[in-house]
């Protein structure tokens, strides 16, 4: 693992638990992580370990309730919704198990979605649009909706949605958990080639232990607590 | 692109949104006709002069007035007109043929109300034919009836039969003027009183008098009645308006309950667009929870439902809107004798488009508030 770059997610002593009635379950214990600038992260863990719960904390999805989290200069914890919202915006894309693309939004207006928060023009718009479209190789289906692509190509949509923004952050929560082998390939090929090729840090949960030998680094979480972490073999790129 | 977005969720679930927007539709024609029907109840009240004066018994309407009080009427100081009318009452064949008939001092009459246009040979016609009469156009279409037909009524107040020719059809000078009426000669109606019931000749139902400016109607009024204090037949003065505004006080209820059914229907409305949006939002709540994940705020959020909730509206406002002027028409065709103006009023479409923006505004509110307080993670979970 490379040392010169920068740390972009710094996690320091997390703690997160959930209310159910009068229970309070506690779901992350603890959590110390430091994610480097262009590393490929996998969360790896059993159901219920809490690794989607530290992947929304990450993301900006929610608050913990004790530690802080800092993704680069960015001080997450002080953050109130509305500038979370921005922050989002601005610096994380998601790539969800369930793709969760607009149904009555073709693929290029889906893709669209997040650029209309900018201050971009929609020529500019539509140019980026083309240019994720052809990085995820699906120029020639913009103009489908979602119900007309398979599982693999919604995912790819989907992946080049939360990339048009360019991000600091590109956050998968189980992104081939929804697909058949050879299209969790494509995918997996995908976001190997977003981290090595144009930099992106990539943090992905998932219970695949093929998808998880993608990433450059794997974390494992079990109720609530790192146990170990496993280092893939240096890729070039880092 | 949001716009889009708004379009296509708004007729997602095409049957829904098409009944919504019909369930809509019909409210707003349901409440644009009713608002007519109360604005017709007050379309005599409207079309009053405001110079014009109507004298009748102190006691009741019921009982008449001596027709000799119009010389002293006239002479009071303010006083411009005279003439006077008297409530016939007449059937035309049949009960159902309802319609107003007053037998009046037909020259005076015609000069003091212009509103009444009847052509020239017309006018001299009917006032040559003492057995003649002027009918509205309406009246006359409603009957088919021509100049030179005789038309006999049958008395209720006054017994018998009463022929009398068409002599002109009048037609309104402004939208609010009855065209549903007809007019015959006092003196005929008086001369066969003499000879049937003569207590009852010699009477006049009311009088009506025109005043040089609105703003001497007060004085003018208390001076008429002053004359005629301590007298056998007292008289009350007031003004057109008010005389008029007597009858639809009769109806208040009526009013009152018809006001009330409009209000109802937009709050029956109101829930139904509620119910479709609650139900609308809450089937796509896991894509405003992405939405959110991308980074919209409640802002766009909310802008987003409520231009939902205003585009299903806004149809179903503009189809109720367009419908409610041929359905009037229709209408007009059945009851048009009894309210003789079904106009829909400038104000009537404002009330239908402030009610259609009030069922969206309402609609749309709790379904924002559901959206913009749930947490993302909430709302992804169920469907994850």
């Amino acid at each position: 693992m490379s040392i010169d770059r920068p740390i972009i997610v710094d996690i320091r002593n997390i703690s997160k638990s959930y209310r159910r009635g009068n229970q309070i379950i506690p779901v992350l214990e603890g959590i110390s992580l430091a994610i480097i600038e262009g590393e490929f992260l996998a969360l790896m863990g059993p159901s219920g370990s809490g690794k989607s719960t530290l992947l929304n904390l990450i993301a900006g999805l929610d608050h913990p309730d004790s530690g802080t989290i800092s993704v680069g200069d960015m001080d997450l914890t002080g953050l109130a919704e509305t500038q979370l919202a921005a922050w989002r915006a601005a610096h994380v894309g998601f790539i969800f198990q369930f793709y969760n693309l607009i149904p009555v939004l073709t693929a290029f207006e889906n893709i669209e979605l997040p650029l209309v928060l900018t201050n971009l023009s929609r020529r500019e718009r539509r140019e980026h649009v083309r240019t994720v479209l052809g990085l995820v190789n699906l120029t020639d289906r913009m103009d489908h909706y979602p119900r007309q692509l398979s599982g693999g190509q919604q995912q790819r949509v989907a992946i080049a949605r939360a990339l048009v923004t360019d991000p600091t952050l590109l956050v998968a929560d189980e992104p081939t958990g929804d697909l058949d082998r050879a299209s969790a390939e494509d995918v997996l090929v995908l976001m190997e080639r977003l981290s090595r090729d144009l930099g992106k840090t990539v943090i992905m949960v998932t219970h695949d232990p093929r998808a998880a030998r993608r990433a450059h680094r794997v974390e494992h979480l079990d109720k609530g607590v790192l146990t170990h972490a496993l280092e893939t073999p240096a890729p070039e790129c880092l | 692109m949001l716009w889009k977005l708004l379009l296509r969720n708004a007729f997602r679930h095409k049957l829904r949104a098409l009944l919504t927007v019909f369930g809509v539709a019909v409210a707003v024609l349901a409440f644009g006709m009713l608002s007519t029907l109360v604005d017709a109840w007050y379309a005599g009240v409207s079309a009053a002069a405001a110079n014009r004066l109507v004298i009748r018994n102190a006691i009741s309407l019921t009982f008449a007035l001596p027709i000799a009080y119009m010389e002293k009427i006239r002479a009071v100081d303010g006083v411009r007109a005279i003439s006077h009318m008297s409530w016939f009452g007449g059937i035309y064949v049949d009960r159902k043929n309802f319609f107003a008939n007053f037998a009046v001092d037909a020259r005076s009459f015609l000069d003091l109300y212009p509103e009444f246009i009847l052509p020239e040979v017309q006018r001299s016609a009917f006032l040559k034919d003492r057995k003649g009469c002027v009918v509205g156009r309406a009246l006359a279409q409603r009957f088919g009836w021509k100049v030179d037909d005789t038309v006999t009524l049958q008395g209720t107040i006054y017994a018998g039969d009463w022929p009398m020719t068409v002599r002109g059809i009048y037609h309104g000078r402004d939208k609010g003027t009855d065209e549903n009426q007809l007019f015959f000669h006092w003196d005929y109606l008086n001369e066969r009183l003499r000879g049937s019931s003569p207590r009852r000749a010699n009477h006049a139902g009311i009088f009506v008098i025109e005043v040089a400016h609105a703003d001497a109607a007060p004085a003018v009024a208390g001076a008429v009645d002053a004359l005629f204090k301590n007298s056998l037949a007292e008289t009350r003065t007031e003004t057109e308006r008010a005389f008029q505004m007597g009858f639809v006080t009769m109806s208040e209820a009526i009013l009152m309950a018809i006001r009330l059914v409009s209000l109802v229907i937009i709050c029956i409305i109101m829930a139904v667009v509620a119910n479709t949006m609650i139900m609308s939002v809450r089937e796509r709540l896991h894509e405003f929870a992405v939405l959110k994940t991308l980074g919209y705020g409640g802002f766009h959020l909310a802008l987003l439902i409520l231009g939902e909730s205003l585009v299903i509206c806004a149809a179903g406002g503009a189809l109720g809107i367009a419908g409610t002027f041929p359905t009037l028409r229709i209408l007009a065709g059945y009851v048009g004798y009894i309210f003789p103006v079904l106009d829909v009023s400038p104000t009537t479409l404002g009330f239908d488009v402030l009610a259609v923006l009030a069922v969206a505004l309402i609609a749309a509110a709790f379904p924002i508030r559901r959206v913009v307080t749930i947490r993302i993670v909430d709302a992804l979970g169920r469907v994850e």
